[in-house]
């Protein structure tokens, strides 16, 4: 019996973060005075995609190939040990959360060694932005669970997430708040959004993400493209959980709490994305440098309480 | 023990007889490179036996030299160190015989085996000894032996300063450890280990700084790390995967049997360790990231691992300094199995970029590319050793870094010193996780990937099956140590216990259980994802159509290799934005005119400290130095001279 | 009520950070305006009980003073002065924000050291003192005289804080003083910065090192 919960919840994120983008897209679309693509559109890709032969550059090797399949499973392992809606999955233990950064930084590699093997030099470019911002995020990102391993007294993610509850928020809500920022941040950075990343921008010179995944194609794109619905509903997860304290102990009333809280989530992505405009790209590190300022703040906060 | 005694024989017997044959570089080879697999077999099971057992043996042999012992032991802690030495010198033998063959009848290689065999000799002898004349003269003897392989090819300037940079290191290192142990026997005849007296806090206190400075100097940590990068990527590689994976370890070794000695630890040794460990991991991640050649970013890389192991022993002193035993216990284990994970996949990347050296004649990132295609084999090996590095799971890196995470978290959640330490070591971790991620994607990528960059990549060979077989080998033991890593608790916390105090083993055997079996149980559920995750990719298009079709390079139709994103450009976002730090030299083009004509860039990465602070330093001694010019005149009746009266004013003194 | 108050003494150091990053004279301007109003607000929330009617009163003046007629002096001054509207940091924005942050860090242990009282709300100290420092680094990294108005008043508003740490029930008569200092300075800064910029088209305070005697050698030929 407690295998079926975990694995419902596994499954239900399998199946739902495809949405995520959708409600994005919609909420800028709403924004924007225009209908917008349906909210489905992501899955009519995926399944696209995957009918679709793939074709390969005479440049590449084994390593393009590898790239998504070993990115993609990094993300479907790293969502195999995320809380969902504050309750742990199949794999919860100590430090769990240093397993998941460095999860993310293998599908990183993978995704960057792809790129760099099309021999591309638009390809080249977004892989060498990629590792550049990933090294002003990760330490923001550490800091920011360090600060809520600090306020916890917890060092898993399932444990932080189980004691994070309303009555922390009124005690702690300052350095909570600040690291939810800090969160907020690293999500838009890491899964290449606004202001940090333009999935829609028309010229790849200014791509980070995007640009990296020029030369996929078929199912190694939608395998691409996927890995990164499912990313952002990692991060989304773990925002979800910070803001959502309540644990009504029921588990399908917290499931749909959590569900409406990562459709939140993505509806703020979608605003966000809507009200500020696209930061140069010489600026994106100061913004991830916010971040970090902001989780640092909370960590001094939370040691001199 | 008697084992391991045998196989220093059989590898300083090895040595001679290489040197005997050394006008027949092939029986040289051989001579050379079956001692030393030999002997690796006999060492590797002594050293298994006694993790297995946990148990200590010493042996004494009666010696007559003043203030010596023959007294050798064989810990844990020592044999924890003396497995990757025999794995990596067996290997890196078998992967020598095939990298040395091209060198024959251009090289003495003769001499090569017997300064490798020796070097190895060398090594188990100063993991073993329990005296300090001996281990002294083992240090020195490994010294010597590194320096001369370090000058194999002393016709290039750049070898023979290297040369001089690591003889300099050396002797200082030396003095400094033979007055640390000077402070440290004081009242015990023989300088056995084991009749040290724990020395009083001020005493004990220059005793820690002598022997961090003596033992720094070899293990390379920022700022003592100068002569590294210059002398592994000088050695022949095989060599550089010895020096980098073990012996710069002996200053690890060699730092934890002296805290043993000190007694009561005080707070402030674990802050230095720590602040030097911090620094070197950041700073090596990303020196390693501005460097142009393969062997130097190995190199510096080499700096980083040193310092992550530096800030967990650190990390665990201050741990201990507040009775945080299980935080120390888990750092303390954590910087034993980094050690031991580290002489594997650095190893590893060595004969990678060894390969690349032998096949393609050059290892300058900037002219290199597309090796992949040329040697697909080398370049899956040397992207897994990468992978390793950058401590990304299923790999070994991943393990030992877990660990002292795992210990920084115990801290963040505790006093406000510890939690400021587990900041500060996790942070200077992640930070270098990141840094030394990007350098190791743009090493792989430059290399390995894209276009090929230069005719001689383009022609590039392939390594020979010996060479193939020790990659393979390292390789496959990297995947095995994460996906087994329950299989290292009794030999680690044994090992703890051993170089740490009995306190922190008991407590190791509480902590480390836990993270073992999860790291891989992480390993193997991601590596089941993955291979669920590719046979399903294969299922959909299993013969894919490779089309003979260029890459799509946003449409422009005439790409040629000179297009692609190079090391330099690669970094470059980076290593501008820490320029304060890395102050690289270069010239850029200035475009003045609408339509600009040739123009032409470059870059060079400084040897920051070496220039800021060591060359001013060397500079202004030799000045000192020629001040006293006038006591050489070159005639020995004026040498005898002063000979006689240095002996005079003694006696007098004396008087 | 208290965690309100911490709110906003976070609230106040993230205005410390937004000033030491902020690229924009005028955001510049409200940003301290905003640091004054709600720096303002906090002696109603730190004391016990409901606020004294002296203190409301005292509130408002402070709150009108800082929210209103400095940013209006200011605003003025700068208008009329036409210079460009950025800062001109001497640092870049990674530098200033480490800075400010490594600021906090040791404010938060000075705060720890210092023998003072005990005060009702967390961070009070910490944030003064962080506060005061952020004034001085846009007095002394900023190149703009107008930005040294501004670097007056934020260190202004930290001793405020600070005050309030020290005399929670009435921090009215020191606090008064210095206001008053400042009220002053700001006015003859901005009748100055008018003039100098008539003078001399810009104010940029590094020209006015030409004014030094030494140098006048040289531009007398």
């Amino acid at each position: 019996m407690e295998i079926v919960k975990p694995l419902t919840q596994y499954l239900a994120a399998l199946l739902l973060a495809p949405l995520l983008p959708g409600i994005i897209n919609r909420v800028k679309a709403f924004f924007a005075g225009r209908r917008g693509q349906p909210v489905l559109q992501l899955y009519y890709d995926l399944y696209k995609l995957l009918q679709k032969a793939p074709v390969y550059s005479r440049t590449t090797t084994w390593v393009f190939r590898a790239g998504p399949v070993i990115g993609l499973a990094a993300i479907l392992t790293s969502l195999a040990v995320l809380p969902f809606a504050g309750r742990p999955s199949f794999l919860a233990f100590d430090g769990d959360f240093i397993f998941l950064l460095y999860l993310l930084g293998l599908a990183r590699f993978a995704t960057v060694l792809a790129a760099l093997d099309t021999g591309s030099a638009f390809e080249g470019m977004g892989a060498s932005r990629e590792m550049q911002f990933a090294v002003f995020a990760e330490p923001a990102f550490f800091l920011g669970l360090a600060a809520l391993a600090r306020v916890t007294g917890q060092t898993s993610l399932a444990g932080m997430f189980g004691v994070l509850t309303g009555d922390l928020w009124r005690t702690a809500a300052p350095v909570l708040a600040l690291l939810t920022a800090s969160f907020f941040i690293v999500l838009l950075a890491e899964n290449s959004r606004v202001p940090a990343d333009d999935p829609n921008t028309h010229l790849e010179l200014t791509m980070i993400h995007e640009v990296m995944v020029l030369d996929h194609s078929g199912p190694e794109l939608a395998y691409i493209l996927y890995g990164a619905a499912l990313k952002l509903w990692f991060f989304g997860a773990l925002i979800a959980c910070m803001v959502l304290p309540r644990h009504s102990g029921s588990w399908a009333g917290d499931t749909g709490l959590f569900l409406l809280a990562m459709a939140g989530v993505a509806a703020a992505v979608g605003v966000v994305e809507s009200v500020i405009a696209r930061l140069r790209l010489i600026k994106v590190p100061y913004m991830l440098i916010t971040a970090f300022a902001f989780s640092t703040l909370a960590l001094i906060f939370q040691m001199g309480r | 023990m008697l084992l391991v005694l045998l196989s220093i024989i059989l590898l300083l017997a090895s040595s001679a007889l290489a040197l005997f044959f050394s006008r027949e570089p092939s029986r040289a080879q051989d001579a050379g490179a079956y001692g030393a697999v030999a002997a690796s077999a006999l060492g590797l099971w002594a050293a298994v036996r006694t993790l297995a057992a946990g148990s200590a043996e010493t042996l004494s042999l009666p010696w007559s030299v003043p203030l010596g012992s023959l007294s050798f032991c064989l810990d844990p802690l020592s044999a924890l160190f003396l497995v990757p030495v025999f794995l990596l010198t067996g290997l890196a033998a078998v992967y020598g015989v095939g990298y040395l063959r091209s060198y024959a009848g251009s090289k003495p290689l003769g001499l090569a085996w017997a300064a490798f065999n020796t070097l190895t000799a060398a090594m188990v002898l100063v993991f073993t000894a329990a005296n300090a004349v001996l281990f002294l003269l083992g240090w020195e003897l490994m010294a010597a032996a590194s320096f001369l392989l370090v000058l194999f090819e002393h016709d290039k300037a750049q070898s023979r300063k290297a040369g001089f940079i690591y003889l300099a290191a050396g002797g200082a290192g030396a003095l400094l450890l033979m007055a640390a142990f000077a402070l440290l026997g004081a009242g015990s005849p023989l300088l056995d280990f084991a009749s040290f007296r724990t020395p009083s806090g001020t005493a004990a206190s220059a005793i820690f700084l002598l022997a961090l400075g003596g033992f720094g100097l070899k293990a390379g940590f920022i700022p003592l790390h100068v002569w590294l990068p210059e002398a592994h990527p000088a050695a022949p590689s095989h060599v550089s995967a010895v020096m980098s994976g073990v012996m710069i370890k002996t200053g690890i070794y060699g730092l934890i049997r002296v805290l043993v000695f000190l007694g009561p630890w005080q707070e402030w040794w674990g802050w230095t360790l720590l602040a030097a460990g911090c620094v070197s991991c950041v700073l090596g991640a990303l020196f390693a990231l501005a460097q142009h050649e393969l062997k130097r970013v190995l190199a510096y890389s080499s700096i980083e691992n040193i310092g992550i192991i530096l800030a967990a022993v650190g990390l665990g002193m201050v741990g201990a300094a507040h009775n945080a035993d299980r935080l120390a216990a888990l750092a303390f284990a954590g910087a034993l199995l980094h050690v031991f994970n580290h002489s594997l996949f650095k190893g590893l990347l060595f004969m990678g970029a060894g390969a690349v050296l032998h096949g393609a004649g050059t290892a300058e990132l900037d002219a290199l590319g597309g090796l992949a295609k040329k040697m697909p084999r080398t370049a899956l090996l040397f992207i897994a050793g990468a992978a390793s590095a950058c401590a990304l799971p299923p790999f070994n890196g991943f393990a030992g870094e877990f660990l002292v995470y795992l210990g920084a978290f115990k801290g963040i959640s505790s006093y406000p010193a510890v939690a400021l330490a587990g900041v500060l070591a996790g942070l200077s971790l992640a930070v270098a996780g990141a840094l030394a991620a990007a350098a190791f994607a743009r090493a792989a990528g430059a290399a390995f990937l894209g276009e090929p960059r230069t005719e001689r990549a383009a022609a590039a060979h392939p390594p020979d099956g010996l060479m193939l077989f020790s990659m393979y080998a390292l390789g496959a033991l990297c995947l095995a140590v994460c996906a087994a890593a329950p299989l290292l608790l009794v030999p680690l916390v044994s090992a703890v216990g051993a170089g740490f105090g009995g306190g922190f083993g008991a407590a190791a055997a509480l902590e480390v259980p836990g993270p073992l079996v999860y790291i891989s149980a992480g390993a193997l559920l991601l590596a089941a994802v993955a291979a669920i995750a590719a046979v399903k990719r294969r299922s959909m298009f299993p013969a894919a159509r490779t089309a003979d079709v260029p890459t799509w390079d946003c449409g422009y139709a005439a790409p040629t290799a000179r297009m692609q994103y190079g090391a330099s450009s690669f970094a470059q976002p980076l290593t501008d934005f820490f320029q304060p730090v890395l102050r690289k030299l270069g010239q850029y083009p200035v475009i003045a005119e609408y339509f600009p004509g040739k123009a032409s860039f470059s870059t060079e990465a400084q040897a920051v400290v070496y220039n800021a602070v060591y060359a001013p330093a060397a500079a202004r001694i030799r000045d000192l130095a020629y001040r006293f010019s006038w006591l050489q005149h070159g005639r020995l009746q004026i040498y005898i001279m002063y000979i006689v009266v240095t002996l005079l004013g003694l006696l007098l003194w004396k008087l | 009520m208290h965690t309100f108050a911490e709110l906003i003494i976070v609230f106040v150091i993230l205005l410390d950070l937004a000033l030491a990053v902020t690229g924009s004279l005028s955001s510049c301007i409200r940003l301290v305006a905003v640091q004054g109003v709600v720096a303002g607000i906090l002696p109603l929330l730190a004391g016990s009980g409901t606020p004294h009617a002296r203190t409301a009163a005292f509130a408002a003046f402070i709150i009108l003073l800082k929210g209103v007629v400095f940013p209006w002096l200011l605003t003025r001054a700068r208008d009329r002065s036409g210079a460009r509207k950025d800062v001109e940091p001497l640092i870049t924005y990674p530098a200033s924000i480490m800075l400010c942050l490594g600021a906090f860090i040791a404010s938060s242990w000075l705060g720890s050291r210092l023998p003072l009282p005990e005060t009702n709300v967390a961070w009070i100290v910490p944030a003064s003192l962080a506060t005061i420092f952020t004034g001085f680094l846009l007095i002394t990294t900023r190149s703009k005289a107008i930005t040294q108005v501004l670097g007056y008043l934020v260190i202004e508003n930290g001793i405020y804080i600070f005050g309030l740490a020290l005399f929670v029930e009435q921090p009215l008569m020191v606090e008064l003083a210095i206001l008053l200092d400042v009220f002053v300075a700001v006015f003859v800064m901005g009748i100055a910065i008018f003039h100098i910029s008539r003078e001399f088209d810009h104010i940029d305070t590094a020209e006015l090192s030409e004014l030094s005697d030494w140098r006048r050698g040289e531009y007398g030929k």
